[in-house]
């Protein structure tokens, strides 16, 4: 067994120097010669029928490509799970940005002016834009009930315990769209030639869901799709579905103008066309002993699709699992769906799913907490999952996770107890309140239930004709760490310096596909799979002599360098094989959901002025155990980017709606966090040493955001002493709630939703 | 919208230490010019509306956003983009500490980043946190949440190059 010395350090970001050089390539950087540019024209009304359209006057238009659905050499959708989203319109549209033909010309500066003079005339439908509407079914937009997917999670007898309960305790929460605003916009280059068939070029996170996207829109065999990965500025799940459609449009009109033909969307469009996080409601209604225990409870959980299926049934199964918390319940039902309406469909983002069903459950913690008269600390104390019991999807926890003493930790770091006594005196007067909010939650690591045995990800890891190791994953870069951890785990395995180690780029024709890049997956799943491989390149060197039982690097090298001019490429094939003894019942959603869970407490202090109603966040712990943390500095980095988000989520980050179109799509007007804005970010990890995934790792890039929301958000209302059921929390909603709350006073004197 | 009611001109500015000419429109964005006559493609659109500073190059001894500037008005100027940046001590600091503190993950925003704490350092060598916070205020980050951006700005100050 060789030392560990690359895995646990802050091994350098592989792609680093490029990055601070400004030497990093990505896909608006690349030209290439002949390149078309390539613009969409969308549709304009929310839903309708297509009656006409028109070409206007003023636009040499024999100087444009154009393409309609009729130029679609395959199927006419995207390939994802339902396929019910047509890559172009064909007569029916059914949310107001969606593609109806594509234009290209050689000057990019041309195409605005196109764009707008193609014109199209409708029949418009009645369209629906709420979950509420949705649910009422008065207009059928979707299917035969407008519902996407449901899931039922039960556990143990729910009907039972409300006659032993002391308190039901009800809630209701909500959560708005969250744009991902990665800074580099979405874009892709496409180019097609008979013999060589078509090469993609983009941003994005999941090169093998593109290539399987333009197989089928294409009509094209394996071979002659080529998908390639550019270094990606930014993704955070936004670049997991919606390079599909942008590839495939790219490629529409490479084929038709057998050019290449280059999209790149300005922030107007990428903010009003492409994803965004799911709107939520969630329904709580909870059982409670009067010494706080939680004897079971009801969850109804919606999601607001959008327009079209995309991946919002595996939304919705991560939110569903994740809508227990970190508690244990004796019983509980939760009852999931997914909605449609006519806005763009919502997609993957950060989470995906999980900060909205967690958003309510810490809320409603603290509301159980007040009906019950306990602190926020304690009831969440007393309702902790301990190794030992099980999930809500009857996941036994086998590892020695302690929350309690978590919760400790990250309550003596945020001096919690003395700070709520000092803001209970403060408060009482001057212009601002402060006041002090926990959240406590998981999130599983890896792809659902059987979701890792259904995509049997395959890594590859070659020894190289110059001696060095390349590591040969689809998995890709966008800032996580992905080539670094990757690197140091091949580094690690094989004794090698970490920077004898490299990193293939994500290219279908050069790389297995090592599975999305989504999903908390990749130290975890990824990286396993990338130790195992690295083993079968050293077990070759060994079994054929050329190496000894231990080796220094310049043997290795050696080695290497004499299989490669004896055998030619070398390379050594892991593929994914599911653990013995996983349970999971994908009809009942019952079951070891996860391979691992990461565990996690953060405590937020927010400081409300009462004058403006600003919320600022005044300091923030955040304490996970997320196993072995490969490479600290990213780890950390992981955490405060997620934490920063979250505070987006909850204060900021307001989509505004009209008739299905985000009416704030610029960066003027839809506020992320700036320098200014973000606290001090503390980060404290706990580790387990368990034995999930390589080298003990488990999942953290997703984990970040589920939290920052209902912990800012309860320390609202421990500030104002008034109950706030929604994100994104901006001024004037916070003024409306205090207007409210003060009504409220006079009108009852009982809280609200107690009995 | 770039290029209406006019005919392009000759436009002479320093970039990066070299005079340059080039034949463009008067309304032509500066990042345009920059990325796609000159090649200098380090400097990123994120926005295109003066928000995100991803285009932030220091122009005269000034931190502007490139999308924000006409190239006529750059007509006699002196600009720097992060690939001329290669000699100054300060900005190779920096371009280390943003290594070792994590301060760049994807790293769209980092040139811009990089050249607005150039700026800063240039103005204040000694900046305090809050100095760093405002410093960057007009370069937005996603990915880090900008606590390793200002740790990497804060240490590259305290190896106090070039003075």
């Amino acid at each position: 067994m060789k030392s560990e010395r690359i895995v646990a350090l802050s091994a350098p970001r592989k792609e680093g120097r490029d990055k601070v050089t400004g030497r990093a390539r990505y896909i608006d950087d690349i030209t290439l010669p002949e390149m078309l540019y390539g613009a969409t024209v969308r549709s304009r009304i929310p839903r309708g029928k297509i009656k006409k359209i028109t070409f206007g006057p003023g636009i040499n238009w024999d100087k444009f490509v154009v393409v309609t659905a009729k130029d679609i050499p395959g199927k006419n959708y995207i390939a994802l799970i339902e396929n019910d989203q047509l890559c172009l319109a064909d007569g029916i549209v059914n949310h107001p940005e969606e593609p109806v033909l594509l234009l290209a010309h050689p000057d990019r500066h041309a195409l605005p002016k196109a764009v707008e003079a193609v014109s199209i005339e409708y029949d418009s439908l009645p369209p629906v834009f709420t979950i509420e509407e949705s649910e009422r079914q008065s207009e059928i937009i979707w299917g035969a009930d407008n519902i996407f997917k449901t899931y039922l999670i039960q556990k143990g007898d729910v009907d039972g315990i409300w006659e032993k309960a002391d308190y039901i305790v009800e809630g209701e929460y909500s959560t708005g769209a969250q744009e991902q605003l990665y800074i580099e916009t979405n874009g892709a280059i496409a180019a097609f030639d008979a013999e060589r068939g078509l090469t993609v070029w983009g941003s994005l996170q999941c090169p093998y869901y593109v290539h399987k996207a333009l197989m089928a829109l294409c009509n094209l065999p394996e071979t002659k799709v080529r998908v390639v990965q550019t270094e990606t500025g930014g993704a955070f799940g936004g670049k997991e579905e919606y390079p599909s459609m942008l590839a495939a449009h790219a490629s529409l009109l490479a084929m038709k103008s057998r050019r290449p033909v280059k999209i790149v969307y300005d922030r107007a469009e990428d903010m009003v066309a492409t994803t965004k996080r799911h709107p939520s409601r969630t329904r709580h209604r909870t059982a409670v002993r009067k010494d706080g225990k939680i004897l079971g409870g009801e969850i109804e959980l919606v999601i607001d699709g959008g327009a079209y299926v995309t991946l919002s049934p595996v939304v919705l199964s991560r939110a569903a699992i994740h809508a227990g918390g970190p508690y244990e319940w004796p019983a509980i039902r939760v009852r999931a769906k997914a909605v449609a309406t006519n806005a763009p469909p919502h997609g993957a983002f950060r989470g995906f799913g999980a900060p909205q069903s967690l958003f309510a459950m810490e809320r409603h913690m603290d509301r159980i907490a007040r009906a019950v008269n306990l602190s926020p600390v304690e009831i969440r104390r007393i309702n902790f999952l301990k190794p030992g019991q099980t999930t809500i999807t009857e996941q036994t926890i086998n590892e020695p996770v302690d929350l309690g003493k978590m919760l400790d930790r990250a309550l003596e770091h945020s001096s919690y107890e003395a700070k709520k006594q000092w803001f209970a005196r403060e408060n009482e007067s001057g212009a601002v309140r402060k006041g002090m909010g926990v959240a406590a939650f998981l999130h599983g690591a890896g792809f659902t239930g059987s979701g890792e045995r259904y995509l049997a990800s395959v890594v590859g890891v070659e020894g190289t004709a110059e001696g060095r190791v390349r590591v040969l994953v689809s998995s890709t870069e966008f800032g996580q760490g992905t080539n670094t951890v990757l690197c140091q785990i091949a580094a690690e395995t094989l004794g090698l310096p970490y920077d004898d180690v490299e990193i293939a780029q994500p290219d279908t024709t050069e790389v297995p596909n090592s599975g999305p890049t989504v999903a908390s997956r990749t130290a975890m799943v990824v990286g396993s799979l990338v130790a195992s491989a690295a083993r079968g390149l050293e077990q070759t060197l060994t079994a054929s002599g050329k190496l000894g039982k231990t080796y220094s690097a310049e043997e290795f090298r050696r080695a290497c360098r004499e299989h490669v001019a004896a055998h030619g490429r070398f390379r050594s094939l892991a593929r994914y094989e599911p653990p013995a003894n996983i349970y999971w019942d994908d009809q009942n959603y019952r079951g070891e959901a996860y391979a691992a869970f990461a565990w996690a407490i953060y405590v937020a202090e927010v400081t409300v002025d009462l004058a403006t109603y600003s919320v600022s966040v005044a300091d923030f712990v955040a304490l996970q155990e997320v196993g072995r943390v490969l490479n600290p500095v990213l780890a950390r980095g992981q955490i405060i980017g997620g934490v920063a988000q979250g505070i987006g989520f909850a204060l900021y980050e307001k989509v505004e709606w009209r008739d299905g179109c985000m009416q704030n799509g610029q960066m003027t007007n839809y506020i992320m966090p700036t320098s200014a804005d973000v606290p001090p970010i503390r980060v404290f990890f706990e580790e387990l040493g368990n034995t999930h995934g390589a080298y003990g790792a488990k999942g953290i890039g997703e984990l970040p955001m589920d939290g920052p929301a209902p912990a800012i958000v309860n320390a609202i209302e421990d500030a104002l002493g008034i109950p706030l059921d929604s994100v994104p929390l901006l001024p004037e909603n916070i003024f409306d709630a205090i207007a409210s709350a003060s009504n409220r006073e006079s009108d009852a004197r009982s809280p609200t939703g107690v009995r | 919208m770039t290029k209406t009611g006019a005919t392009p001109c000759d436009v002479s500015l320093i970039v990066n230490g070299e005079p340059r000419t080039v034949r463009a429109y008067p309304m032509e964005r500066l990042l345009d010019v920059l990325r796609q006559q000159l090649g200098l493609t380090g400097t990123k659109e994120g926005c295109g509306e003066g928000e995100c500073g991803a285009c932030s190059v220091i122009m005269d001894g000034a931190l502007v956003d490139s999308c924000l500037v006409p190239v006529l008005q750059a007509q006699g100027s002196n600009v720097v983009t992060i690939e001329g940046l290669g000699k100054d001590a300060r900005a190779c600091a920096l371009q280390e500490t943003f290594l070792e503190c994590g301060g760049a993950q994807c790293g769209i925003c980092t040139p811009g980043m990089i050249l607005a704490a150039v700026h800063l350092l240039n103005e204040k060598p000694e900046p305090t946190m809050d100095d760093i916070r405002d410093g960057l205020a007009g370069n937005l980050c996603r990915c880090t949440g900008y606590v390793q951006i200002f740790e990497a700005v804060a240490a590259a100050a305290r190896r106090g190059v070039a003075r």
